[in-house]
């Protein structure tokens, strides 16, 4: 600590030339956050998804049914724990723009299994206790404003008319990053209004197993149960699931990979040549240090320093921009959640230390090769 | 008391022997310093002067352990200084040698406070065992009231006590001045001599000076003289 006080003033040398370094590291790790935000928001399902369950489909795709009569079949095979299914309602409200997945939902079964989702006791009760109640999630609640007893209007785009709901319960999730946009009504409305060719049919089906370990076996068994059926099912782990579903808008992983590594290669030859001038500069200025005693290993710490500390405040003040800035990005694609977890603020100032070292280990190596007569008969 | 022969044990704290300097420059090597003998004793204050190029300076860097030579040795109150070790000669450079530079070489962006300081931070001084010795340096040459001044608020004269204050702040075994008085005007070139007067008098310093300056030199005990890579005793010195 004793030698911060030689590195903060070596920064304060050339204030407009530190302030940009400091602000190319900030550019870069806000670009960091804002990606990861993104990445996030489309693999939020495989972030936070269910070690214990498995999702059962139609084996030709996600939008062919399942028949409900399965679920009693799934019950029954060995290693199964719960059943639950669900529907994608497909609705808007009042205009297309407002678009939050709607799911109808199998009452009984469905809390069970997705303890995650935090709900008042009493607030479930009523929702179980309506036939056309609804649960919101809290981000679309405070979105729209929803509050419990408004009746909510949602146009169908796949079931005609509008179908109104009475807000019952507003649910919570239980860990950083859970969905939180969700709005469930009950199956049972559905199969009761909808067109006769929704009866006795359901989207897919959520599987709990009792042993995590056994997902393989468990899913060939399901689907080998119904195979050579006219409903051929597709049996996969939640993440697996939710991992298929984020690769269907693109390979965001890609994307976000490739500019990242341009954005940080690019910070990396800016600073590099930045921290190479400073060292030149002040030859003379090092050779003194040597001259009174500083050993080549602290010559080569200090400057080493010097370029951790640009990166680290740069760093901070990129992901903190980040951070806030995401609940910013969530007005421009609803149905989202946009979210940068404390480990992710803490790898991304990791990272720009990284390249801080990096970028300073050349200019420090040089500096700690310097001969103190060759440096002194420069001055 | 300062002999150039080489004889005898030589006992006194700078022991120099067969000290030989060869610097290759293309296809041509230089021979700066050849066979040079050097004994030196505490609280001696030697001047060396010789025309440019006379190998003053690298005498002076080899004393220092900022160059190694080709041959021969260098003992300094016993220390073997050739046959130490990059990292060794550093920690050794902090604990025995005060540099004085004729350009002072202060850190710009450091106060004059922080200057001086600066090889103490290699200590194992607490914060407040530093600010006192450096408040006792900087009073020694006169400038406790300019501490917080950063060498741009400083006259050139300042700023080699401020340097001085460095050199002496870790109370070195002696004192090594590269034209301390070459960048100075007259009257502030008198005052560093005799700062410098005072430290090998009062204190006790050993210093061991390279200057252009027959006026300098005359404030020395013995001026030596660097001819063709040996050194011979000259005249002017008050003994």
């Amino acid at each position: 600590m004793k030698y911060l006080h030689l590195v903060w003033a070596n920064l304060r040398r050339k204030k407009l030339r530190t302030t940009l370094t400091i602000g190319s590291f900030a550019v870069a790790l806000f670009l960091f956050g804002v990606l990861t935000v993104i990445h996030f928001a489309f693999y939020q399902g495989v972030e936070v998804a269910g070690a214990d369950r498995l999702v059962v489909i139609n084996r030709t795709s996600l939008i062919q049914p399942l028949p409900l009569s399965y679920k009693e079949k799934l019950l029954q095979l060995e290693g199964v724990e719960g059943v639950t299914h669900a529907n994608w309602f497909g609705g808007v409200y009042q205009q297309e723009r407002n678009f939050f997945p709607q799911f109808a939902i199998d009452t009984p079964t469905y809390r069970e299994m997705f303890p995650e989702f935090a709900i008042p006791e009493e607030q479930w009760r009523a929702f179980v206790a309506d036939r056309e109640g609804a649960v919101v999630g809290k981000a679309t609640a405070d979105r729209y404003g929803f509050e419990i007893g408004d009746r909510i209007p949602i146009k169908g785009t796949i079931f005609p008319g509008t179908w109104e709901f009475n807000i019952r319960a507003i649910y919570t999730g239980t860990r950083p990053g859970d969905d939180q946009t969700q709005f469930w009504f009950h199956y049972a409305y559905l199969d009761e209004r909808g067109p006769d060719w929704i009866k006795g049919i359901v989207g897919w089906y959520t599987v709990r197993m009792g042993d995590p370990d056994a997902s393989a076996a468990l899913s060939r068994a399901i689907d080998d149960r119904f195979a050579n059926s006219p409903y051929e099912t597709k049996t996969e782990t939640e993440r697996a699931f939710a991992g298929a579903f984020a690769k269907q808008m693109g390979n965001i992983e890609f994307l976000i990979v490739t500019i990242g590594g341009v954005v940080f290669f690019t910070l990396l030859l800016v600073t590099g040549n930045t921290m190479a001038i400073a060292v030149r500069e002040r030859t003379g200025e090092l050779a003194v240090l040597k001259t009174v005693g500083f050993s080549d290993l602290g010559v080569l710490l200090l400057v080493l320093g010097e370029a951790l500390l640009i990166a680290l405040q740069g760093g901070v003040i990129g992901v903190v921009l980040a951070w806030a800035a995401a609940p910013g990005l969530a007005k421009g694609l609803p149905g989202f959640t946009f979210y940068l977890a404390p480990s992710q603020l803490v790898a991304g100032v990791a990272l720009a230390l990284l390249v801080g070292l990096a970028a300073g280990a050349l200019p420090a190596l040089s500096a700690m090769r310097l001969r103190v007569v060759d440096a002194l008969r420069r001055v | 008391m300062v002999r150039i022969e080489g004889g005898g044990n030589g006992s006194g704290l700078i022991r120099v022997r067969d000290l030989d300097k060869r610097y290759r420059r293309g296809s041509e090597e230089i021979d700066v310093l050849q066979g040079l003998h050097l004994d030196v004793d505490e609280g001696d204050f030697v001047a060396f002067m010789g025309p440019s190029g006379s190998g003053k300076t690298t005498l002076l860097n080899l004393l220092g352990g900022l160059d190694v030579p080709t041959s021969g040795s260098i003992s300094v109150a016993g220390d073997e200084i050739t046959a130490m070790s990059g990292s060794r000669l550093a920690a050794w450079r902090a604990r025995h040698v005060g540099f004085i530079f004729q350009m002072y070489n202060l850190i710009p962006v450091l106060t004059a406070f922080q200057n001086v300081e600066l090889p103490l931070l290699l200590t194992t001084l607490s914060k407040a065992q530093r600010r006192t010795h450096v408040e006792t340096a900087l009073a020694l040459v006169g400038l406790a009231d300019r501490m917080k001044h950063f060498p741009r608020q400083l006259s050139g004269g300042q700023e080699q006590r401020v340097a001085i204050a460095r050199a002496i702040v870790t109370d070195p075994t002696f004192l090594l001045a590269d034209e301390p008085t070459g960048d100075l005007d007259r009257r502030s070139a008198e005052e560093i001599m005799e700062l410098i007067e005072r430290l090998v008098g009062e204190h006790g310093k050993t210093v061991l000076m390279v200057t252009h300056d027959p006026r300098a030199a005359e404030r020395a005990h013995v001026v030596l003289h660097l001819d063709k890579g040996a050194l011979v005793e000259g005249q002017g010195a008050r003994q």
